[in-house]
């Protein structure tokens, strides 16, 4: 089975072409980062005006780069949710009429699971069940995944995502747009324990989070710099926001890890990319037994590689979308199911 | 000529199909739906038809101005279904669409028509036309969005008023004594579309599928950052 698939939940457009048997053949993306910089983050109207424009030429790129046609696919994916609402119908809209006129199967994809099957993308692939941490610029999540559509979800953020928290954070510290990277960078070069930020919610049992308290430390910690502040001291300050969010969330990994007695660990989202989250990860889950798997880093951040392993998935198992073109900005990830043939999840 | 036909700009959600000389329509006003009823229309056109997308000699759109999510729909389904198909496309004004359907409201000679659009925001998108040799509206200026003050009616004094702006603003009204009040209840429709890119498919004046994109004319849709008011 081979299908198409597309993205275009947020601010990056994507499509790639995905084959059971030989693999991820194209993937190509399309980042408006350029475009929402001025504006200081991602405007909506803006972000879906770019899809619009972008999207189909990708396709014509992610066919030409996958070297087949319309005739050797068996379906369309595309992300219808959750995102901006704009955004999302730009790609659904364009999947659900390609896939008409095509006369092919189509079928809308969770973001989120696209998130959690990036895993699969790569050789030797987590197998189920496992437990996954998901964290983004709009999401941190600790997720029990039993099976496709199978999740329970133990533990989610009260407020900000951790991803936010640096974007914020970096913002503060007059980073460029967009600030988590730049802030992950400065990071590097910051000395250990100078600027010691809170860790949120450890104090406390359970899995939830809260990182909406770290950019308000954060904002002190600027304030209370000297004059003669250089970047070394910003430097340090982005250390100390680093090692409050990572060590937060590896505590709370390691909690979950502990509740549930799983021996594999899924990280994904953008921030998974993190070098600090990955290092210390990788060493607290191998003192426990544990497998930590990981997409490549450009499968972190949103992709439509992604969507087409959660789109090929249920596709093949029967999935199709109900009639009419959809999209939902809100839509639990704990709703889903197990596929079930005839688009049954709503 | 098999000509097909969207138009999702408005509060009005249509599809159009030529086939020779017959035009089948399908039309609802379902403000929020079109994006459930876009394809089924297109499905139910074409098999009422007894064609095959593919059998198409092109596809036409409305490609705005009008609701920013619903030019976009009719953009990308256009998109989407011309490529499947390997058709080309022709995208329409909106504008010049509720012209077309203005002229067919009334007999009576006159000027041109002068179409406003509800645009919200107390603002109407708005363009005058003139009726050319084949009956077609021509442009006399470019498309603009704005006040209800700020639309002017070139010169002469018969004028027909079209589009939802007249409903909306009803000063605009005295810009255009005289027109039957159905015009002022127009929204641009599939089976305009239509017959206004006709003449382009016959010509082959056609573009290709990923060209299938909206104009927004509203395009001050965000402020800089830089620009934003400081407050600290």
């Amino acid at each position: 089975m081979r299908i198409l698939a597309l993205e275009s939940s947020c601010d990056e457009s994507a499509v790639a072409v995905l084959d059971d048997g030989r693999g991820l053949l194209s993937h190509v993306l399309h980042s408006q980062v350029d475009l929402h910089q001025a504006y200081g983050g991602v405007v909506p109207e803006l972000a879906s005006r770019d899809h619009v424009q972008r999207l189909l030429p990708l396709v014509e790129r992610a066919l030409a780069e996958a070297g087949t046609c319309a005739d050797e696919l068996d379906g369309v994916a595309y992300t219808a949710g959750p995102g901006l609402i704009g955004a999302l119908l730009a790609g659904a809209a364009l999947a659900r009429s390609l896939g008409f006129a095509w006369g092919l199967p189509t079928l809308g994809v969770h973001h989120l699971e696209g998130h959690l099957l990036a895993p699969l993308l790569e050789p030797d692939p987590p197998t189920f069940p496992h437990l996954a941490l998901l964290v983004s610029g709009g999401h941190t999540m600790l997720i029990e995944a039993r099976g496709l559509g199978d999740y329970t979800l133990l533990g989610d953020t009260r407020d900000d995502a951790a991803g936010e928290a640096f974007d914020k954070s970096a913002k503060l510290l007059g980073l460029p747009y967009p600030g988590g990277p730049h802030l992950a960078r400065l990071a590097e070069r910051g000395r250990a324990g100078r600027v010691v930020l809170p860790r949120p919610m450890l104090e406390r049992p359970g899995l939830e989070f809260s990182f909406s308290g770290l950019k308000t430390a954060v904002l002190h910690a600027v304030r209370a710099l000297p004059a003669s502040a250089g970047e070394a001291e910003r430097a340090d300050i982005a250390r100390g926001l680093q090692d409050a969010v990572v060590d937060t969330l590896i505590a709370k990994a390691v909690r979950a890890i502990d509740a549930t007695g799983l021996d594999a660990l899924v990280v994904s989202g953008g921030v998974s990319a993190n070098h600090s989250l990955r290092e210390r990860l990788g060493s607290a889950a191998r003192e426990r037994g544990v497998r930590v798997y990981y997409p490549r880093p450009e499968f972190c951040t949103d992709n439509a590689a992604m969507i087409a392993v959660a789109g090929l998935a249920r596709l093949a198992a029967g999935e199709r979308d109900a009639p009419g073109i959809r999209a939902r900005a809100q839509w639990p990830l704990v709703s889903l199911r197990p596929p079930a043939a005839m688009g049954a999840d709503a | 000529m098999r000509l097909l036909a969207l138009d999702t700009s408005t509060e009005a959600c249509s599809a159009a199909l030529s086939v020779g000389d017959a035009v089948l329509e399908r039309s609802v006003e379902a403000p929020q739906g079109h994006a459930g009823l876009i394809l089924s229309m297109v499905e139910a056109l074409l098999a009422e038809a007894g064609v095959a997308l593919s059998a198409l000699d092109g596809i036409a759109f409305g490609r705005g101005p009008g609701s920013f999510t619903g030019v976009r729909l009719a953009a990308s389904v256009t998109q989407g279904l011309a490529f499947g198909a390997g058709l080309g496309v022709v995208p329409v004004s909106s504008l010049r669409a509720v012209a077309w359907q203005a002229i067919g409201v009334s007999a009576a000679a006159h000027d041109g028509v002068l179409v406003c659009n509800d645009a919200r925001m107390q603002q109407v998108y708005w363009c005058a036309y003139r009726p050319g040799v084949d009956g077609l509206p021509i442009a006399l200026m470019e498309e603009a969005v704005g006040a209800p003050e700020s639309v002017l009616r070139p010169a002469g004094n018969a004028w027909l008023g079209a589009g939802r702006g007249f409903r909306a603003h009803p000063a605009l009204a005295n810009l255009v004594p005289g027109t039957p009040t159905d015009a002022f209840d127009l929204l641009p429709q599939a089976r305009a579309v239509l017959a206004l890119a006709r003449p382009d498919v016959a010509a082959g004046r056609l573009l290709p599928p990923s060209e299938a994109l909206p104009i927004y004319v509203r395009d001050e849709v965000a402020k800089p950052s830089s620009a934003r008011p400081s407050s600290s």
